[in-house]
């Protein structure tokens, strides 16, 4: 079994969900024209996908292979259920918005992806572990979008105003609307395999 | 629910149509549906064959997920449960539907069998039973709802399968083949279909 930090690093940067599997890529796109949203959801993904690979993990010698399918939805629906109450109870104006991709949370292929390739074979320590790096390595690059395309589409971050706007800001329509998203994602993702990303798999 | 905004006149249905599978494209306008649309979009074949199989599931899980919404969990207040009903609803749907065509039709099931599994966890139809619980429809407007919704996926994803078997001749710089440059392709799809949006309204 390998070290905590190898499985971390594994995780978030070098199997990156985003940009090496190309999985999770719905809610990337969704919730990435504000920042604030991006965080709760961020939040939202991290926790279900940790919950959810333990349970999962634990569960791992008593599921039946036939149905092993639907008992791992049943866990995830489960944990995503939760953080869309809390995100609900806590702020109700981003919920409004980001309220549909909470609940798409359970169908993103991260959770179930991990559920099936990790969680299934490793025991609970590990798969908690991967839980949170392969939750991270998303919020990481979501993060990041949204750092883009909020400034160039609304001229705010975090919902603050930039400084000296006049100077330099014209805004940018279009990247807070999805052709944006698509491009940036693109495009990024292009930079981190054509340059970042070891080698493993082209 | 508020009450019926359309009368479910024919004309009326051809607008919900419409919006739902053009100005409201499910998988470039929300976003939903992109996993599996990049990993399944190489070829004109399997993009029409997985495309047609959402369709169906779409209109059919938006119906029943309607019903059981307005019956079942709005008139003894289980609200909460919706998304782990929803998400149910559409496991079991999928893998009865398997079953049926397995045992009805071997020829059909070998072409669209290896795309069923694929439906559970595809985001587009759990999206659309999120969305269509925020709609003021009846019964006949959600099928026909589910049904555009699904019409636009298979579009998209048909069409964008088209390009990619023409891309995937080229020669293209390091990094950018495979998901980079099917997030560009789709980005430019995406600002096509930005002039669909107000020809229609819901």
């Amino acid at each position: 079994m390998a070290a905590p930090k190898t499985l971390f690093y594994d995780g978030f940067w070098k199997n990156n969900p985003i940009f090496v599997q190309v999985l999770g890529i719905c809610s990337t796109l969704a919730v990435t024209n504000l920042l604030a949203n991006t965080l709760f959801m961020c939040f939202g993904l991290v926790f279900s996908t940790a919950m959810s690979s333990l349970t999962i993990s634990l569960l791992r010698n008593y599921i039946p292979d036939r149905i092993r399918m639907i008992v791992q939805v049943l866990i995830i629906a489960t944990f995503v259920m939760m953080v869309d109450i809390l995100i609900k109870a806590t702020a109700p104006d981003i919920h409004r918005f980001i309220g549909p991709y909470v609940g798409l949370i359970i169908t993103n292929c991260i959770i179930m992806g991990r559920a099936e390739a990790f969680a299934m074979q490793n025991p609970p320590g590990a798969s908690f572990v991967d839980g949170i790096a392969m939750g991270l390595g998303y919020s990481m690059v979501l993060i990041f979008i949204a750092a883009i395309r909020e400034p160039l589409g609304f001229g705010t971050l975090l919902g603050c105003k930039l400084p000296a706007l006049h100077l330099w800001w014209h805004q940018w329509t279009i990247m807070v609307m999805a052709p944006g998203a698509f491009f940036m994602l693109g495009l990024l993702s292009w930079f981190a395999r054509a340059r970042l990303i070891p080698k493993g798999k082209g | 629910m508020e009450q019926v905004a359309h009368s479910p006149t024919f004309l009326g249905l051809v607008l919900i149509f419409v919006s739902a599978a053009f100005t409201d494209n499910i998988l470039l306008t929300r976003f939903l549906g992109m996993c599996s649309c990049l990993g399944v979009s190489k070829k004109v074949d399997t993009s029409m064959g997985l495309g047609a199989a959402v369709i169906f599931v779409t209109a059919c899980t938006a119906a029943i997920n309607f019903l059981i919404y307005k019956y079942l969990l709005l008139p003894f207040g289980l609200d909460y449960l919706r998304l782990i009903t929803f998400i149910i609803v559409i496991a079991a749907f999928t893998q009865l539907i398997e079953m049926i065509i397995d045992r009805s039709s071997p020829a059909l099931y070998n072409a669209l069998g290896i795309f069923l599994p694929l439906i559970t966890v595809n985001c587009a139809i759990l999206g659309i039973s999120i969305f269509m619980i925020s709609k003021p429809y009846g019964f006949i407007q959600t099928l026909v709802y589910g049904a555009g919704g699904g019409f636009g996926w298979f579009v998209a994803i048909t069409i964008i399968g088209g390009i990619r078997e023409k891309i995937n001749e080229e020669a293209l710089p390091r990094g950018l083949a495979g998901s980079p440059i099917t997030l560009i392709i789709i980005g430019i799809m995406a600002l096509a279909f930005i002039g669909f949006s107000g020809m229609v309204k819901i």
